[in-house]
């Protein structure tokens, strides 16, 4: 493949700034810049004619006009103070990271003995072993020039390992803030190690803070030993100018459980790449989606669940709600391994599309080599029903209210997966109040929200 | 030195210009390769009119830009295209006396499928009789047709007898350059079929391309066009149920539909090519572009095919759906054995309003075959209340082979209302188990169980294709099971 102009400046940048990058980095995380350059090389930023980005052109937001994140820009913990995003009586460990750099000293409560969750930079150079054993396993470099872009240059994030049979009762909460006077482009790398028999559960907040155009490129690597368990939250409210390419890359051991669940409320472009292995037996995962969307952002959920081994189970959700000129797309894609006998694989994704402007591409994808299995996927795209509409309006509810109503109803099939009740009913507050149009932002926020409604037809 | 140059300018200009062709001997075959003079020699030899030959080179031109798909999940080996010979004469078979010097192995199927001993005749390349029965069908049934008027012969009749029409929708629904094998086709195609049908006719019969005279050697690039007018019908059935041996590796065929208002097009396909032997050599391609444009309001297109032969499938039966109130609908059985690999799926295109279309998609595979759906459903901004239904369902049978699902949704009304479901399962033990204990062994079986599967689909087919289809299905499930 011929590199356009703006992957040779991605490859400068990379070069003419290595030596910082590489400056505090763990041996193992440098190693992998290597070939993750290479891979880059090859690759380059896809383009929609890549069949798996079809329906996401991200090449224009790399043409230009992005600084590159090195530093905080002189944030502190204590400027978050204005910034509260905790769930209401949910107590969590709490850690800010601005611009995909750790905040020094933003750690809530206690962490059981022995469970680390803090910045990557330093702890990835503590716990080499962890790194030579996991890093880079599941997003691998060759398979997508952004795994191979965050890879490259990479310098921090979150880092939580939980030993053998240690369970983190609280949920720990990582609230990603975007922010600076200028236009940014952020590569965060995260890496969630859970040993055998251990439970952990994580939310992933993502939001921004100032009207500057954002470019963020995160890579999650999840990683689930044997009998241990992961639930995994990510919650998206950032302004319309943000351009985020959210992967995440989770591998799972013998009868291991992932939960995994998307909102995205509020965003410009997101992309999400959703890699799940099912790696040993009797190992099970979740995972699902709510996208409610209008203007002109653009949500595509691209997921891959592959089943290695016999006996696994998997279920995917998604569903969206696509307003104005709002374009959704959805690919979900199962693959059954030869013998990989006795799977049971379901996959759904239901839309509604509430204006002609609105868009929604859907895949639903199955790859099936073994013959004793149970698959299916339905897709569907379509409006409220009739009769249901016509139901509630006899009963003297008014338009408005009828369409929240079953739109409300239409999502929480979402929500009622998330295990977290306090978590549960925060989002389903925040849902309910997109519906109504009302300021998608959390009762005690005061800063975050609709910033920047046009900033997206930048270019 | 004056007369060494004369010697050398007579040498010359005595020699045959080496890079022409021979216009006074008709050779049975063009040498092997394509380049545009062979493009223009066989126009030249069917006697094309002008528009015909700047159709083939603008198709020829597109193809030279393009270059062969490679996204389907098919594993193709690499097609030499110059190493092909582009235009014969038709070919004569080899006359065999009787039946008795036929393949034993091709008679069992025969009589399996329940062939009459004349129609065994033909297709095996027996000398038949001047005046058997179906001789005579055939006479009737021109003299039928031409008193409703209407047409039905051989593309190549049509552009020179009917140059108007032909003009008019010849790649009007798949375009010169619509795809790799459509513009080669479009290029160098050698036959095909016509069939117009005049306004507020019925067809008063099933058209086949069996019957049509000549259609035996209609040769690896076929063409086909129906234009069905004003409040016309039509069914029109492509292939037959019995094994087709060839030797032309590629077969790269396309199928143009179009319908005016009201129009009702059904067209059927059972498509047997050889799929290989049972370790994978040998085999056809079957790299088939066919397209309905249901250009008037209320028309309406209807796919249905069997699939059970062709060591690969790429084909994807479609419909634009471009008049409001049309309707496509496609319903497929696609079986694999052995090595054969199927691509097969359909694209249903919504740009008229209150567009309806189903997609019925039944897939079955075995031995160590890959057996793929794929499809479109796009719904485009102004296509108000469109509705589409589509049923892709796998049956595996054995744990070496392959079923897949890449159905594609594209979504731009708000008023669409878009479902698709796929399952794969394998047949069930207890199935298998209630059969045996009613005496059925398991080979009928899994015959009967397919049979029930793919009934859906085979209900759409004329009655009598249909009971041949299901004896093919479990002809061609021979030796897959146990």
């Amino acid at each position: 493949m011929n590199l356009s102009e703006h992957d040779i400046s991605l490859q400068k940048l990379f070069d003419t700034n290595r030596a910082f990058i590489e400056k505090d980095a763990a041996a193992g995380v440098n190693l992998a810049r290597v070939k993750a350059a290479e891979a880059f090389a090859v690759q380059g930023i896809p383009s929609s004619k890549v069949e798996a980005y079809k329906y996401t052109n991200l090449q224009p937001w790399f043409k230009s006009g992005f600084e590159q994140a090195y530093g905080l820009n002189g944030y502190s913990a204590d400027d978050l103070k204005t910034f509260e995003c905790n769930v209401h009586e949910m107590e969590s460990h709490t850690i800010f990271t601005v611009n995909g750099k750790f905040v020094e000293g933003s750690s809530g409560h206690a962490l059981p003995e022995g469970v680390v969750a803090g910045s990557f930079l330093e702890l990835s150079q503590k716990y080499p072993e962890i790194i030579e054993k996991y890093y880079g396993r599941q997003a691998k470099v060759e398979t997508d020039g952004f795994i191979a872009l965050n890879t490259m240059f990479a310098m921090d994030g979150l880092f939580i390992y939980v030993p053998k049979n240690k369970v983190v009762e609280k949920p720990i909460q990582i609230v990603n803030v975007l922010t600076g006077p200028s236009d940014l482009m952020v590569n965060q790398r995260n890496l969630i190690v859970v040993e055998e028999n251990a439970q952990v559960r994580v939310l992933f907040c993502d939001h921004t803070l100032s009207m500057s155009r954002f470019l963020v490129n995160t890579v999650t690597e999840g990683f689930v030993a044997e009998s241990g368990m992961l639930d995994f939250y990510n919650l998206q409210n950032q302004h319309n100018g943000t351009v985020q390419v959210g992967g995440y890359y989770f591998d799972q051991e013998a009868k291991s459980q992932l939960n995994a669940n998307y909102f995205t409320l509020h965003t410009g472009i997101t992309r999400n790449n959703i890699f799940s292995r099912l790696g040993g037996e009797h190992a099970e995962n979740h995972i699902s989606g709510l996208y409610v969307i209008d203007k002109n952002q653009h949500v595509d959920n691209f997921s891959f669940i592959e089943h290695a081994v016999p006996d696994c189970e998997s279920n995917e959700l998604f569903k969206g709600v696509m307003d104005d000129a709002s374009t959704g797309a959805f690919t979900g894609r199962i693959l059954v391994a030869p013998d990989a006998q006795r799977t049971n694989a379901y996959q759904s994704n239901n839309n509604l599309l509430l204006t002609d402007s609105a868009k929604m591409n859907s895949r639903p994808q199955l790859e099936i080599y073994a013959d004793d299995v149970k698959c299916s996927h339905g897709a569907t795209v379509g409006q409220l029903d009739e009769n249901a509409m016509f139901y509630l309006r006899a009963r003297g509810i008014s338009k408005e209210e009828a369409n929240i109503l079953l739109m409300y109803a239409f999502a929480y099939e979402v929500i009622e997966k998330i295990k977290v009740p306090s978590l549960k009913e925060q989002i389903r507050q925040l849902v309910e109040k997109r519906f109504r149009g009302e300021l998608d932002k959390c009762d005690s926020c005061v800063v975050c929200g609709q910033l920047g409604t046009n900033l997206i037809k930048a270019n | 030195m004056a007369s060494e140059q004369d010697k050398l300018l007579e040498e010359v200009t005595n020699r045959e210009y080496q890079y022409g062709f021979h216009s006074d001997i008709e050779m049975d075959a063009l040498p092997k390769g394509l380049n545009e003079d062979v493009v223009r020699e066989i126009s030249r030899r069917k006697n094309e009119p002008e528009f015909m030959l700047e159709f083939r080179l603008a198709a020829y031109r597109n193809w030279l830009k393009m270059e062969s798909p490679e996204w389907a999940h098919l594993k193709i080996a690499p097609i030499d295209f110059q190493d092909m010979i582009y235009y014969a004469a038709p070919k004569k078979k080899p006359q065999l006396d009787s039946l008795d010097d036929v393949d034993p192995e091709l008679r069992a199927t025969f009589d399996k499928l329940g062939i009459p001993l004349d129609e065994q005749k033909i297709l095996s390349g027996v000398a038949v009789d001047a005046i058997i029965d179906s001789v005579s069908v055939k006479t009737t049934f021109r003299e039928t047709l031409a008193e409703k008027g209407v047409i039905f012969c051989s593309i190549s009749e049509a552009i020179r007898e009917y140059p108007d029409l032909v003009k008019k929708y010849l790649g009007s629904v798949v375009p010169p350059g619509d795809n790799f094998f459509a513009a080669l086709n479009s290029a160098v195609f050698s036959d095909g079929s016509f069939v117009f049908i005049p306004k507020g006719v019925r067809c008063p019969m099933e058209l086949s391309s069996y019957f049509r005279i000549n259609a035996l050697n209609t040769g690896q690039f076929e063409r086909t066009l129906i234009v069905a007018e004003d409040d016309s019908y039509v069914s029109y059935l492509e292939g037959c149920t019995a094994p087709m041996r060839d030797e032309n590796q590629l077969h790269a065929a396309v199928v143009e539909i179009v319908t005016l208002d009201r129009a009702e097009v059904k067209y059927s396909t059972v498509q047997n090519w050889y799929p290989g032997d049972k370790n994978g050599k040998g085999g056809i391609y079957n790299f088939v572009t066919k397209r309905g444009m249901c250009k008037g309001d209320y028309s309406k297109i209807s796919w249905t095919q069997v699939e059970t032969g062709s060591a690969i499938t790429w084909k994807y039966p479609s419909c634009v759906l471009m008049g409001d109130n049309t309707v496509g609908e496609f319903y497929s059985v696609a079986l694999t054995n052995n090595y054969q690999q199927a691509d097969t799926g359909t694209k249903m295109i919504h740009l008229g309003k209150n567009t309806r279309s189903l997609i019925v998609s039944k897939g079955i595979s075995a031995g160590k075959s890959q057996n793929s759906y794929r499809g479109l459903v796009k719904v485009s901004k102004r296509a108000d209340n469109a509705r589409n239904f589509s049923q892709c369902d796998s049956l595996l049978l054995g744990d070496k082979c392959g079923a897949h699902t890449f159905p594609y949704l594209e979504i731009n009304n708000s008023s669409a209302k878009v479902e698709h479901e796929a399952t794969t399962s394998k047949i069930g033990e207890d199935q298998i188990f209630y059969c045996n204990q009613r005496g059925i062994d398991t080979e009928d079986a899994v015959g009967l169980i397919v049979n029930g599967y793919v009934k859906e689909v085979i209900n759409q087919l004329p009655m009598e294709f249909a009971v041949e289809a299901q004896k093919l299905l479990q002809i061609s499930l021979e030796g897959s099971v146990g």
